[in-house]
């Protein structure tokens, strides 16, 4: 039944099952819509870039505005030095803000709903922003753990805190942006069903809460990206400038 | 009261995490790992295509593009300034023209004034001496009219006065004596008639 406000989160195969030995790499619906906001973005940005006159036309003031955008956000927050990684906090800024904004239209898969798309991607970003702390700082990295002007009696407490809360990172990146947008969308379901179910005379009320969540959740689905992508150049920051 | 038990529904769920697993409807699909190896496969490969065209294609030509737009504007803003700075240059060598013509101007005028001043004023000496001179002339021939006016009007006296005396008495008066006669009245009332 579409009554029950979680079976939009439901992943199907699309087509036949496929198998690499144990594994199982179907496609899915949600391989669809990871496809289909990449293809998206592409073709946007293709389109956006393709010839460059000096008033540009609506599609490549898109592009550049976007590009500006992330690089100041980049900048602002990581400084010079995320330069060489604003390809990567572009596309994946792009990337989670298209596939929460293809989430809110109606009958399609958000995929950025499922924890282990957002774990992926988090842990990707926790494993690259350590690696790059090892590498530009060496065992300097680990200070990150130790503020300064700390009194020595705290010092171990204080360590053992940091150490958690770097560790917690991925978990807090993933869940953060994992279930605001299932709360969202389970939320206007539910509110759907209302409508339904108190029928025309009673449905006026959850229909206009409806059309409000639908507005509140456009702004999430932006906002969620720019969290994701603006923790991600924080994080990139203490790799890069370590001074805490 | 509804957002409560829909987080209270998420909580539970968490909590009972196997039974939710065991669970086919109601529980949360994204617990359910049948498909999270096929997810993580087509995450790696839609965004890794994704990450290697935008940062290899895509993300260098809107650089470019941006980048050329600001040096495009530089130039323009650049080459306003240089021909402002030319009208500049050219205004004030415009200035510097007609300030120099107009000096010119009043000079030429200056002198021209000058020239006509010193004409006049020579042509009026001239004029002034031409004019001394014959008054001098006049007063010179005044001086003599007058000089000589006493021995006529006398001459004329003596004349006038025998030929009277002629007439009056028919005889022959000595002109020596008349004459002394009008030379001693001319000399006593000689101021009154002629003013000197």
């Amino acid at each position: 039944m579409a009554t029950n406000p979680m079976t939009q989160f439901e992943v199907y195969r699309i087509g036949p099952e496929i198998k690499v030995g144990a594994f199982d790499i179907s496609f899915t619906n949600a391989s669809l819509f990871m496809i289909v906001s990449s293809l998206a973005i592409l073709i946007i940005f293709n389109l956006g870039s393709k010839k460059n006159s000096l008033l540009p036309n609506k599609i490549q003031l898109l592009a550049e505005l976007s590009y500006t955008f992330v690089s100041k956000m980049i900048s602002d927050t990581a400084g010079s030095k995320a330069k060489p990684y604003f390809s990567f906090i572009f596309s994946l800024f792009m990337f989670v803000l298209f596939c929460n904004m293809f989430g809110m239209i109606p009958y399609t898969f958000t995929v950025t709903s499922h924890i282990i798309v957002t774990f992926m991607l988090a842990s990707f970003i926790f494993i690259g922003v350590t690696i790059i702390g090892f590498i530009k700082h060496g065992f300097g990295y680990l200070k990150l753990f130790v503020p300064s002007g700390v009194p020595v009696v705290l010092l171990p407490l204080i360590v053992i805190i940091e150490i958690i809360s770097y560790l917690s990172r991925p978990i807090s990146l993933s869940v953060r942006l994992f279930a605001n947008m299932m709360a969202g969308h389970t939320m206007m379901k539910v509110f759907g069903g209302f409508v339904i179910s108190l029928g025309l005379i009673g449905g006026w009320l959850p229909l206009s809460f409806s059309v409000a969540l639908t507005g509140l959740e456009i702004l999430v689905a932006f906002l969620q990206a720019y969290v994701f992508a603006i923790l991600t150049c924080i994080y990139l920051n203490d790799a890069l400038n370590l001074h805490h | 009261m509804i957002k409560k038990i829909f987080f209270q529904s998420i909580f539970f769920n968490l909590l009972f995490f196997k039974e939710v697993f065991g669970a086919e409807s109601g529980g949360m699909p994204q617990l359910n790992p049948e498909f999270w190896i096929s997810q993580i496969f087509w995450l790696t490969i839609t965004f890794g295509v994704l990450y290697i065209v935008l940062s290899k294609l895509i993300l260098p030509k809107i650089s470019l593009n941006l980048e050329l737009r600001k040096s495009q504007i530089q130039d323009n803003i650049e080459a306003a300034e240089k021909q402002r700075e030319n009208s500049e240059a050219k205004l004030k060598e415009f200035d510097d023209i007609i300030t120099k013509s107009k000096l010119r101007a009043r000079n030429i005028y200056q002198e021209a004034r000058e020239k006509a001043l010193k004409e006049i004023n020579l042509k009026r000496e001239a004029l002034d001496k031409q004019i001394d001179e014959e008054i001098k002339k006049v007063d010179q021939e005044i001086k003599l009219l007058k000089k000589s006016a006493p021995e006529k009007i006398n001459k004329i006296a003596i004349e006038s006065t025998s030929a009277l005396v002629k007439e009056l008495i028919g005889a022959e008066v000595n002109s020596s004596s008349i004459s002394a006669i009008v030379d001693d009245l001319s000399k006593r009332n000689g101021d009154k008639y002629y003013g000197n």
